[in-house]
Formats: structure tokens, C-alpha cells, sequence
């Protein structure tokens, strides 16, 4: 058997560094067995044992580096005088060996000096990591959604008990003091202070409010359950407490998706003392105002004029252009129906409240579609939450990404018998940075055949990452007629479907 | 003050867990947030997450170890003895009784290397004379096993003790309670490794004969026991993190010992010394005595989560948690990573054994490996990953130790005191240095290298804690510093 030995004396060597080199030489092609070992008698006693100890190595001493190999030449001239090299010190100190320090894998290491806990892991473990925010001192802004009832009730209780805000779960948006969390816009600062259980609904008052100068002093989220009978109004009454006693706010606004209406009562009754003015927006909820200082309005539009007005702020004046309704009028008679395709749910709240009254209820439900199968549409009108938990399993909310809802825009723009199409844009940190393309393309492949009215709206401010104005261009130049805000465009909707049910 | 206006004067410190575009949102605002690396605690199951949320931030289990943890920095380990194993544990002289590393096992499922270790202290014992006659003893009953733990004493890898062996006492000064293990053979062919042979068992003979009552002698000469505590904190500044590197400590040790050594020269202290001289795991058993005295301290803390042994018997990985008293947490011992020697792979490794992981229990062996940077060596790591590796396992532990300081990390304290709960929370396994068996009996040592802590053990003890109750009135909010 072929052995090669090196002794180097008085080299010391070690044991770590020995064994790795001895490991790069055996994985090398022709070497059996390789070993650098000190001289030692005990290292010796294991190189005799494995075959590989021969004279010149038994004659080493214990400052000795032994070096041996068993190969074939030449592969064990190459070993021997890589061992060698392998020996050498480097010449530099390590490229990209600095040491970074570690980034915290809990909340619980992360949590020192915080005073919140911004959430959106799935939902099965967002209760649990809630949880260990409140327990450890930390407000939270739940953003995760599958969350449980009773483990909402469970952390706002647990809030209560701290002193601290649960905003959630299924909470969008929040500004505090200026700081945007979550899905948030930028807003000029100013006297109004917002406080719902609707995300896209607080986004959509407040941008109104930001376009028409006024401006915001917070927005509070309560998650979109917050007025259910369970969970009965518990973050929606802290935040109306805080901003009741916040100095910057001189105008609440609450606005919340269908609450359950003794719950309304109750939280009405806590802003009939908040000792400020307060407009209400529960969509769908027949109510009477408590106090004269409660404003109650029907829709988000008319939540952001009473505001506006109440901070000495004038909106302009609602459009009331014949232009669309005159380009409807085109339409063939079987174009009969609304194809609502919303990312916000709040807006398919309001779209009920504004066009119940006209159309009668109003689909919101469809089933999926069979795999590889397109959208089918139901011959009734339609109003879809494309953001709702049954279209974005395994999928991404269409606020983030765009596809989902372009897969829907090209059904209903292909469905004969679609009268309007009903399209927001929600824009802001958090959101798609862009968030029209992918739609505009649908609309402009499907421009070349006569189609359906779309209707679109882009909820944000100019100063958004994605900029309104230039979202709006995209979608006038994809042929979109733009509406200025939710509500003004299910009230377009409204007159040209109305239009349309007389003329025939 | 409170929390809620302190969000409203617009003085957000945020943490974030899930979406990155949350903190880049906020970082853009100039709003400081720490990212959380995220992932779904208790090894993603909803329902044990649920219940360590429970015990994290706690006042009852924070405080449950912080007494566990300063009752184990309170100990002060000192060499007082050398003795016989049957003198000191006198269970071992009562019938056929062998010791043995990690959690209980039956003969039945024992490994190779422990088997093969089983057979050597039969031997030396005279309960047989040959492996196969020892084998054949064992298998039909004739020798009953115990864990090392359970009698105040560890060993490392096979830690097969038996009643004549010599043992080291370590004894705490304040409360003069003792923990003990063997001696240490040297490296290469050694029974705790599997290794069997005339050699093998010369040696321990001599041990019996020489090296025990040379260094009992040597030790009673001494004006005071020695302080093992000093030596580590020493040693830790030499390169060693005194669990898979001793080469520092036992140099250290072997100087304090070496004059009184060489006065005992009819007892065997010049062989003791000539042994010594050469056997650079040496310390390895004292490292470990020392550790288990500190870590019996926080036996037994009502609703502590703290970690009071890591323990393998080449079958199964055992922890014991001090809240949950003697109890073992087991899962199927991992095979170590690492480099090995000549002639052997990874095929021949025997899964993780020993009771040496009480070193990192108590914040060395893998806890200091910035101390340590060769060990990385063994599986092709860097500096910056021994670095790395210690300021992980700090994120698991409750405090840091003032005595043991990584002088790479800037002498701060080595992590200390590994809670489960945060075990759980990060999902990182406590890492540990290690030696490699042989899986077949009768080989030894192949290797050394890392392994790891397997989760599972971790994850069971949340089944078996007890959330104490806790109305939240004792909390504080946290305020600006």
C-alpha cells in the first residue's frame, strides 16, 4: 500500500485545523485515507491502528507534524502539497467574515424600549404572538385576519386590563401622531380624528379630507369585528376615549361595516359625551344621533364633508355630469348589470346602502370557479370583496398584488350582459406599487369591442408613493371614467343603471 | 403614563413580525422598528403556541428563574476530593449497579459504544472476564443501570461509572453540596468512547491504583481546594470554552496540581504527572462536576422554565427543567456534524451521547464558543460563526454570566441559563460541541464536532408545565428609557 509521509518538526499545528485539512485531502480523487496528526505517542498509537503510521512518521516527536497520505501516484505528490498549502496562514484577514449581530427571532428579544407590535403573521399563531405584545407592555396592530372571535375578546380583554389598544385583527390602517402603520396613506396632519372598524373606509374619509385641505391628527383601527355583539365596540371605545382626550383632534369621525345595532347605540352614546363633535358613518345602521354634537351621516363621502365642515373646511360641491349617463345610454339593452369588483370590503357595504334602495338587494357571493375554467357571472347585479378570505386562500390580498382581480376584470369585461363595472384603487404605503397596470392592460385589450362603463376611483393622496393623479391618468387612458371617491361612484352606478331599467 | 397617548404623541418604537414592508413603512417615517426573523413557535403548532404565549412575559415564571438562575451563579465549585465511586455513592456496592450517560436505558436499547463501556466496567469490576461473558450478564438481568444524574454525578459520552472507579468531588463552598464525576482517560482508545481492549482496561486499572489516590493525596496536601469556577473564567480568556476544547483549563489545573503532584511520588504522583502531561481533555470532567453542581442548584423552582440538564445515552436526547423537577424530555439523539479521523465518515458515527452537554447547561461548550474559535473549525465554519453562534444561544438563555466572558465578544458574560420558553418561541436548538463514538462497541473515538439539541424535547416540556395564573395586575408596562 502506497504511503507518503511528511514530518514537519517543531510545526505545531491545531488538532481543528489538522482534521479539516486531513478532510479536504481525503474527499480529493485517488486519496484512500489521509491524517496530520501531532507526533504525539497517543496520535501515533491511532495512525498505527489505521495502517498509516510509517517509519519516518514513528520516528516524529511530539512537536513533529506528521503529514501522511494513502494514494496512488500522483495523486499523492498533489495531497502532500496541499496539505503544505493548506497549512499556510491565510494572507488576509477574512472577506465578509465580519460578525453582524444576530436579528431577533422573537418578540420576546425584540420587545425592549417598544411601545407597539405590528402583526401579520397567518392566522392560526397572530392570537398567540398578541398575546406575548400586551403581556409584555406593547400595544398591538393586528393586521393578520383568522383570528377568532373569542380570541379577539380574549386580547382586548387583556388589553383592557393593561391600559393598552388591540387595533385588530383584520385591522388595515392606522396613523398615530403621523406614523403610518400598515396599509396607510400620507396625510397632511390636521384638527380630524378617525377611529372605525372599516380599513378602507377610514383610508377613503381621510384621503377626502386630505384632498379637499383638511387634514388628520390620528387614525385608530379597531379591526373589522370590533362592533359585533362579542366583541361590542371595546377598542373602538378606547380609541373614541383617546381621541376625545387628545388635544390635537377637534372632530371625530367614527366609521365602521354594518354594526350590530345596540352595540351602535352604546358606542354613540360614549361620543355623545366625548365633549367634541363627532360624525358617524355606520353603514347600514338606522340610527338616531344621541346628542346634537353627533352628526349621523349614510355614506364615506358625506362623513368627510360633515367633517370638513366642522373644521371649517368647505368640499366642493358634488358633479353631477350627464356626460357617463349619455355614454350608457349606447349600451345594448341585454348590458343590464353591475359587475362590483372591490378590493376594499367596506366599499361592498356602502355599495348596498346606496344601491339597495334602487336595485334591491344585491348579489355578493360567487361560486369559484372550476380549475382552468373562467368566471361566470350570475344574471343579477353584483357586488364582490375580492379581498374577502374566500378569494385570497393561498393567493395575495389583491391590495398587494393586482393578478387576482385582473383575472375578474377580464371576465367581466367579456360578460355580455355587464352594464357597469365598479373598480377602486387603493394606493399608500403597503399597497402595490402599481397598482392600475396589470388593469389598464385588461381594459385595453378589451377596448377594441364595445363594453360595459367602467367606473374607477383611487383612494390616496397625492403624496403616496404611488401618486392618485398619476394612477388616474393610467386609468382615463384605459378608458375608465373616474369617480371622486367610493360613494360618488356606486351614486354614477346608480344613475346609469337607473337609466338604463327606464329606458327599457 | 400611559401607553396609548405615548403612541399618539408620535413616539413609536415599533416591533415587527410578518410583512417587511410594514417596517420599511415605518423606517421611511423615521420611526425605530426591529424586524422580528420570524417563524411559528412550538414548532408550529397553534395550540402549544397558545400556551407558551401563556408563559412568555409571565411575572411568575420571570421570577421562578430568575431564582433558578441566581440560585446556579450563587454556586462556587471547589476540587475538594478524589475518592472512590462505591465510598461515595454507596448504591454502587449495594448490588450490580452501573452508571451510565443521559436519560434512563435499558440494556436492551443501549448503543454500541455504551455497551462496549458496559462490558469494560464489568470487567473491571470482575463481574466477568471476558466482553462476551459481560454481554451475557447484562443481557439476562444480571446488572442494573441508573443515569449518572440520578446520583449527583455525570460522565462524559458512555459515562459508564462503576463502583471501584476513582471520582472527582466538586463541592459547593457555601452549602458544601457535592456533584461528581469520573476521571478522564486521555484521547484516542478510551472506554467512555466504546473502545475495549487490554489497553483500555490497563489503564483504568492504573487509574484505580495510581492516578485516584495520587491525586487524593496530592489534594489533601493542598491549603485550599481548588477553585474550578477561577479556572474556567481563565480558561475561556485561552482559547477553550471547556467542553470540547479543555486544552487551556488543563494546563491550568495540572500546574496548581503539579508540585503536590510531585510530592506524592510512592502513591503514583510522578506517573499522575507524566499522564497529565499529554492529555489535553484532561479538565473535561472537572468542567462538567462543576457544572452539574451549579445546575442541581436550580433543581426544583416552582414554574421555572430554566434548562437543568442536556443529557444523551446514544439513543435518546434527555433535558430536565427545573420547574418540572426530575422529569426527562427525550427524543432520538441526532448524529453530531463534524470532522472525522482517518479511515471514518459519517456512516460510522454512533447518534449523540454523553452527559458532557451539562458544560453548555451551564454556559460553556457551545454557549462560549466565541471563546473558543477553532472549535468552528469542525464543521468548516469561520470566527464570525463562533461569534455568531454564542450570541444566538444568548437569545435563549435568561442572563449572561459575569465570571465566564468572551473576550471576543467584548468580555461579555457567556449566555446562562437556557429557557425553554424561548427555545420554544425562536425555534433554535441549543448548540453543543462533542466528541464522535464509533456506533459498533469496541472502537472509540472517530470524531468530534457540533450537534444540537433536538427541539421536540423542548417542545414536550410545554405540555407538561403548568401556566400559572396570572391577572396581569402585577404587570408594567413598558415606558421610553
Amino acid at each position: 500500500m502506497p504511503i507518503g509521509s511528511l514530518v514537519r518538526p517543531k510545526a505545531y499545528f491545531d488538532s481543528v485545523v489538522l482534521m479539516r485539512v486531513a478532510a479536504a485531502l481525503s474527499g480529493r480523487p485517488g486519496v484512500r485515507a489521509a491524517s496530520l496528526v501531532m507526533g504525539t505517542p497517543a496520535n501515533k498509537d491511532v495512525l498505527a491502528e489505521a495502517g498509516l503510521l510509517d517509519d519516518q512518521a514513528r520516528a516524529a516527536g511530539p512537536n513533529d507534524l506528521i503529514i501522511v497520505v494513502d494514494a496512488e501516484q500522483p495523486a499523492l505528490a498533489e495531497a502532500l502539497a496541499q496539505a503544505q498549502a493548506g497549512l499556510s496562514a491565510p494572507e488576509h484577514t477574512g472577506q465578509g467574515d465580519e460578525f453582524r449581530a444576530v436579528v431577533p427571532r422573537t418578540l420576546a428579544r425584540a420587545a425592549a424600549g417598544a411601545n407597539l407590535a405590528l402583526i401579520s403573521t397567518p392566522g392560526p399563531y397572530a392570537a398567540a404572538e398578541a398575546l406575548k405584545a400586551l403581556r409584555l407592555g406593547l400595544n398591538v396592530f393586528l393586521f393578520s385576519d383568522n383570528v377568532s372571535v373569542g380570541d379577539e375578546v380574549a386580547l382586548k380583554e387583556e388589553a383592557d386590563r393593561r391600559g393598552l389598544l388591540v387595533m385588530g385583527p383584520d385591522c388595515g390602517t392606522a396613523v398615530l401622531g403621523g406614523v403610518p402603520l400598515g396599509f396607510a396613506n400620507q396625510l397632511r396632519r390636521g384638527p380630524v380624528g378617525l377611529a372605525g372598524a372599516s380599513g378602507t373606509g377610514l383610508q377613503q374619509v381621510a384621503a377626502l379630507l386630505d384632498r379637499w385641505g383638511s387634514g388628520i391628527s390620528h387614525i385608530i383601527g379597531a379591526g373589522s369585528r370590533d362592533l359585533l355583539p362579542a366583541v361590542s365596540g371595546r377598542t373602538i371605545r378606547r380609541a373614541l376615549d383617546a381621541l376625545a382626550g387628545d388635544p390635537a383632534t377637534e372632530v371625530i369621525v367614527l366609521v365602521s361595516k354594518p354594526p350590530a345595532p345596540d352595540v351602535a347605540a352604546a358606542v354613540l352614546e360614549r361620543a355623545a359625551v366625548a365633549g367634541k363633535p363627532v360624525v358617524a358613518c355606520l353603514l347600514g345602521a338606522e340610527l338616531a344621533s344621541p346628542a346634537p354634537s353627533v352628526t349621523i351621516v349614510p355614506t364615506l363621502e358625506d362623513a368627510a364633508r360633515a367633517a370638513a365642515r366642522l373644521t371649517g373646511v368647505a368640499p366642493p360641491e358634488p358633479v353631477e355630469s350627464r356626460r357617463q349617463t349619455r355614454v350608457a345610454a349606447h349600451l345594448p339593452p341585454r348590458r343590464r348589470f353591475l359587475r362590483a369588483l372591490y378590493s376594499g370590503g367596506t366599499f361592498a357595504y356602502e355599495a348596498d346602502v346606496v344601491l339597495g334602495p334602487d336595485l334591491g338587494p344585491l348579489a355578493h357571493h360567487l361560486g369559484a370557479p372550476a380549475p382552468g375554467q373562467p368566471v361566470g357571472f350570475p344574471a343579477a347585479h353584483l357586488v364582490l370583496d375580492l379581498g374577502d378570505d374566500r378569494f385570497t386562500v393561498g393567493r395575495p390580498h389583491p391590495m398587494l398584488d393586482p393578478g387576482l382581480r385582473a383575472e375578474y376584470l377580464r371576465a367581466a369585461m367579456a360578460d355580455q350582459t355587464a352594464a357597469v363595472v365598479i373598480l377602486d384603487i387603493i394606493i399608500g404605503f403597503g399597497a402595490a406599487a402599481a397598482p392600475v397596470a396589470p388593469l389598464a392592460r385588461v381594459l385595453g385589450e378589451a377596448q377594441r369591442a364595445p363594453g360595459p362603463l367602467v367606473i374607477a376611483f383611487v383612494v390616496g393622496t397625492e403624496e403616496d408613493p404611488q401618486h392618485r393623479a398619476a394612477q388616474e391618468a393610467l386609468l382615463e387612458e384605459a378608458g375608465a371614467v373616474l369617480a371622486e371617491s367610493s360613494t360618488a361612484a356606486v351614486r354614477l352606478a346608480a344613475r346609469v343603471l337607473r337609466a338604463r331599467e327606464s329606458g327599457r | 403614563m400611559n401607553t396609548v397617548s405615548s403612541l399618539m404623541d408620535g413616539r413609536v418604537r415599533a416591533v415587527n413580525i410578518g410583512l417587511a414592508s410594514f417596517a420599511e413603512t415605518l423606517r421611511s417615517a423615521g420611526v425605530p422598528v426591529v424586524q422580528v426573523d420570524w417563524r411559528p413557535p412550538a414548532q408550529a403548532d397553534p395550540v402549544r403556541g397558545r400556551k407558551l404565549a401563556q408563559l412568555i412575559g409571565n411575572p411568575l415564571v420571570d421570577q421562578a428563574n430568575a431564582t433558578a438562575v441566581g440560585r446556579m451563579l450563587a454556586v462556587q465549585p471547589m476540587l475538594t476530593n478524589v475518592q472512590v465511586a462505591g465510598e461515595l455513592l454507596p448504591e454502587l456496592r449495594s448490588g450490580r449497579l452501573l452508571l451510565h450517560a443521559g436519560p434512563p436505558i435499558d440494556w436492551e436499547r443501549m448503543s454500541g459504544p455504551m455497551r462496549a463501556a458496559v462490558a469494560g466496567a464489568a470487567i473491571l469490576e470482575g463481574w466477568a472476564s471476558t466482553p462476551e461473558e459481560a454481554e451475557k450478564e447484562a443481557a439476562r438481568g444480571g446488572i442494573e443501570f441508573s443515569p449518572c444524574h440520578h446520583h449527583s454525578a455525570v460522565g462524559p459520552m458512555a459515562g459508564v461509572i462503576s463502583a471501584s472507579m476513582p471520582l472527582i468531588v466538586v463541592e459547593d463552598a457555601a452549602t458544601g453540596r457535592r456533584a461528581y464525576s469520573n476521571l478522564n482517560e486521555g484521547q484516542g482508545r478510551c472506554l467512555r468512547y466504546g473502545a475495549l481492549g487490554g489497553d483500555v482496561m490497563e489503564r483504568l486499572r492504573w487509574m484505580g491504583a495510581r492516578l485516584g489516590p495520587s491525586l487524593a493525596a496530592a489534594l489533601r496536601s493542598l491549603r485550599e481546594p481548588v477553585d474550578l469556577g477561577a479556572i474556567i473564567a481563565q480558561a475561556l480568556q485561552m482559547g477553550d470554552e471547556c467542553h470540547s476544547r479543555n486544552v487551556a483549563a488543563s494546563a491550568l489545573l495540572v500546574r496548581q496540581l503539579a508540585a503536590a503532584l510531585a510530592g506524592q511520588e510512592p502513591l503514583g504522583g510522578h506517573e499522575a504527572l507524566e499522564f497529565l502531561s499529554d492529555n489535553n481533555y484532561w479538565f473535561l470532567n472537572f468542567s462538567m462536576a462543576a457544572s452539574k453542581l451549579a445546575t442541581d442548584a436550580g433543581r426544583g423552582v416552582r414554574h421555572s422554565t430554566v434548562v437543568t440538564a442536556l443529557a444523551r445515552n446514544g439513543v435518546e436526547f434527555g433535558i430536565q427543567v427545573s420547574g418540572t423537577g426530575d422529569r426527562w424530555f427525550t427524543a432520538p439523539a441526532p448524529v453530531p456534524d463534524g470532522l472525522y479521523f482517518p479511515g471514518y465518515g459519517p456512516a460510522d458515527a454512533n447518534p449523540d451521547i454523553g452527559d458532557s452537554a451539562i458544560a453548555e447547561t451551564n454556559g460553556l461548550g457551545g454557549f462560549a464558543l466565541a471563546a473558543a474559535p477553532a472549535i468552528v473549525g469542525f464543521v468548516g465554519g469561520t470566527p464570525a460563526d463562533a461569534l455568531r453562534v454564542s450570541e444566538e444561544m444568548a437569545t435563549i438563555t435568561v442572563t449572561r454570566h459575569p465570571a465566564f466572558q468572551l473576550p471576543a465578544l467584548g468580555f461579555v458574560g457567556s449566555p446562562y441559563g437556557i429557557d425553554v420558553r424561548a427555545v420554544t418561541d425562536a425555534g433554535l436548538e441549543p448548540t453543543i460541541t462533542t466528541g464522535i463514538a464509533h456506533r459498533r462497541p469496541g472502537i472509540g473515538q472517530i470524531g468530534a464536532g457540533l450537534t444540537h439539541a433536538p427541539l421536540d424535547c423542548f417542545t414536550a416540556v410545554l405540555d407538561a408545565v403548568v401556566v400559572p395564573a396570572d391577572d396581569g395586575a402585577g404587570a408594567t408596562p413598558r415606558e421610553e428609557e
